[in-house]
């Protein structure tokens, strides 16, 4: 391969201006991982809100829930990318439009929506699968004892669901921050956009690209060993999980 | 707010996206799909074998490959399969593949990190006893493998399968980012060409929409029948 | 007046099927009434129809003097009065046993944490388990998780007791410890709807005897009655088959 390695690349001064090529990968290691977290939080929200409203005894409450499934789930998420980011400020009332137009970081803060409603369709998928995973007469139990529908989910039913569904929700979360470098797209400026960018300035594109690599192998390695651990230390004594 | 929507440049590009954007999609989804599936299934049988070091490579490239993000590996293979092409052909200079080719041979890669997680999943989901008596019988690995243990394997996780190629299909909308013309990208070639962001990018979402929903409506029926025969 | 009071309650699952065919029933104050009848018989349902668990399509039940099917009754107010046990325990996994006991106490009846836990260890030194109070459910035996479960129950001072089969999922061996908690508060005047197989049980405690086939209450008698001579015919195999499976 006649390829030139330089990996001293890192350490050269970046045509932007301030900092080193390395600076600029770790400037967009931090918009990952708050674009993430930030969407996670919506969609994990939003996810179990769906998912409980999926599980309730009310037929058009449930169908409402997998309506809203269906809808996120079924359109790639670089095409919901660019419903929020070019389309929703067009169909919205002139002055409201302008005003997302304008908003500072909008890359930003369409990614944590875009992110927030498309990965909540899939969390929704798990909390309801954790809900119907356990019996129906645990919820029996619950109202039995004079607990309000409010009260048994919320002391019930979803401390189980939850745990059951931990593993899932685990891939979920790690899937959310794979997705966040599709908002490259609509310009923000997250790590692959930034290895990218390496690449387009100073051509050494496999040093850059195996850098990015390097570190979401390690966000990988760093957020499932956390998750076992939280798994564990919420493990409930001689409950054994199915599978 | 519909007023000025304009549905005439849809109608006045319906080939371009149908035809070349849409006719994209659907070819890179079939073969790399059908790619997908055998390299799955050869990694899947490397994970399961009892060979020395076979199993922890391919676990390694699955594990890897299922770590970064699908644009991320998109750009990766856009640059470095002409150094591939050099290295194997014993060219002198860089071998450009084009963007097809680009294209199917990342989804194809890719993927195949996923299926094999299904395919394994659905191999172990076999009894020993059904290798054990093909064994017994006198059979080869190779052909206790393809005989008993992969149609049985196949058919259980049909239904996960499919649902991996519907997954695969929206997926094939990330090659926007190497500019090739696939139906996200013949849209937003009309939409910024003609300054029609809303109809085009409305279009295109509704056409994914349909394909996906009516697939998936169809991999659930298939499931539900499936669970009878069982 | 009847503490509860089950009058003409039919209950269909679909337009074809019908569960509960005007059913009719009384249970007094600090009466133990028994309802037995072969499986799909609808006598769970019944049970779960008194608390609201099952919704009914005609008729009315009444628990001290309160409409359980009108849509004002607050629900969750009239059940943490009426406590229930269940074929398959129903405690929560995730909870320690204390917690089991206390949940409903804090959050439906409003108590405080600490009169909440000195009533669970007083319930379940009266069960025989308060040294199992720290463990989880799933590290106990079944015999064990249905006494806490009785326990759960108790400890939100219940004006009757429903028992949905409380000895059908335990292993035999494990029945009797069950029973003994169940005898003794029925000895002590508890108000009990028990729907159970063990005709040792309603012939020591039990005050009348129904039997339900197909969804009907085909018999309702005095404990002496049904036990000499049940009028029906389907009542009589049903306790030959019975009593004959249990001795």
């Amino acid at each position: 391969m006649n390829y030139n390695w330089n990996w001293g690349i890192f350490f050269q001064p970046s045509p932007e201006g301030a900092g080193t090529y390395l600076g600029m990968l770790v400037t967009g290691l931090q918009w990952t991982v708050v674009t993430a977290l930030c969407s996670w939080a919506l969609a994990f929200t939003l996810g179990s809100i769906v998912g409980i409203v999926r599980t309730l005894p009310q037929a058009w409450a449930r169908r409402l829930g997998d309506a809203y499934v269906e809808l996120f789930r079924n359109i790639p998420v670089l095409v919901q990318m660019f419903l929020w980011f070019f389309v929703l400020p067009e169909l919205l009332p002139q002055a409201a439009g302008m005003w997302v137009k304008q908003l500072p970081n909008a890359p930003f803060w369409t990614a944590v929506v875009c992110l927030g409603f498309f990965t909540s369709a899939r969390v929704a998928e798990q909390v309801r699968a954790g809900i119907l995973a356990l019996s129906r007469g645990q919820s029996m139990a619950g109202l039995a004892l004079g607990l309000t529908r409010a009260q048994t989910y919320r002391h019930v039913l979803l401390p189980m669901a939850y745990r059951i569904v931990m593993p899932p929700l685990t891939s979920e979360f790690l899937n959310n921050l794979k997705n966040t470098s599709v908002a490259l797209t609509i310009g923000l400026l997250e790590l692959t956009a930034r290895a990218r960018a390496i690449q387009e300035f100073s051509f050494q594109v496999f040093e850059a690209f195996t850098a990015a690599t390097v570190v979401y192998l390690l966000i990988n390695l760093v957020v499932v060993g956390a998750m076992s651990l939280l798994e564990r230390r919420l493990r409930v004594p001689g409950f054994i999980m199915a599978k | 707010m519909f007023s000025d929507f304009d549905f005439d440049v849809i109608a006045r590009s319906a080939r371009y996206l149908l035809v070349d954007g849409l006719g994209f999609t659907l070819t890179l989804t079939a073969l790399a799909t059908a790619g997908g599936v055998v390299f799955g299934t050869l990694l899947a049988l490397a994970r399961l074998s009892s060979l020395p070091l076979l199993p922890r490579v391919a676990g390694l490239y699955v594990n890897v490959l299922r770590s970064l993000p699908l644009v991320l590996v998109i750009f990766w293979f856009y640059f470095l399969v002409p150094y591939i092409g050099q290295w194997t052909t014993g060219a002198s200079r860089p071998i450009q593949v084009g963007a097809f080719w680009s294209a199917l041979i990342t989804f194809t890669l890719f993927e195949a990190a996923y299926f094999c997680e299904i395919i394994r999943a659905g191999i172990q989901s076999i009894p020993r006893g059904q290798i054990a008596a093909g064994q017994a019988l006198g059979l080869t690995y190779a052909q206790v493998t393809t005989t008993i243990v992969l149609p049985q394997a196949f058919r259980t996780m049909l239904p996960v399968l499919l649902t991996q190629t519907i997954v695969l299909f929206q997926d094939t909308s990330l090659v926007y980012v190497i500019s090739i013309t696939d139906l996200l990208g013949a849209a937003a070639k009309v939409a910024q060409r003609d300054g029609r962001l809303v109809e085009m990018y409305l279009f295109a979402a509704a056409i994914y929409f349909v394909i996906s929903l009516t697939a998936s409506l169809l991999v659930k029926r298939l499931q539900a029948r499936i669970a009878i025969i069982r | 007046m009847p503490m509860i009071e089950i009058a003409h309650v039919s209950k269909w699952y679909n337009p074809t099927f019908q569960v509960l065919k005007d059913c009719t029933l009384d249970v007094a104050k600090g009466e133990v009434v028994v309802v037995c009848g072969p499986s799909g018989s609808g006598k769970s349902t019944l049970i779960k129809c008194v608390n609201g668990l099952e919704k009914i399509d005609q008729g009315t039940i009444t628990v001290d003097g309160i409409r359980v099917d009108a849509p004002e009754t607050n629900l969750p107010k009239l059940r943490a009065r009426v406590g229930m046990v269940f074929q398959h325990f129903e405690l929560f996994p995730h909870l320690s046993v204390t917690d089991n006991l206390c949940l409903a106490q804090m959050k439906a009846l409003g108590r405080s944490r600490d009169q909440a836990v000195a009533k669970a260890m007083a319930l379940l030194d009266r069960v025989g388990l308060k040294a199992h109070a720290r463990k989880f459910p799933g590290q106990l035996s079944g015999g064990q998780q249905q006494r806490v479960a009785i326990a759960r129950a108790l400890a939100m001072d219940p004006i009757a007791m429903l028992f949905d089969e409380p000895t059908s999922a335990l292993d035999p061996e494990m029945i009797q410890e069950v029973l003994d908690v169940m005898v003794d508060l029925a000895r002590e005047g508890m108000t009990m709807m028990v729907v159970t197989h063990e005709m040792g049980f309603a012939r020591s405690v039990a005050h009348r005897v129904v039997f339900m086939d197909q969804g009907e209450i085909v018999e309702d008698a005095p404990k002496a009655e049904f036990f000499g001579k049940p009028r029906s015919e389907r009542a009589q195999t049903f306790l030959s088959r019975v009593l004959v499976a249990s001795h």
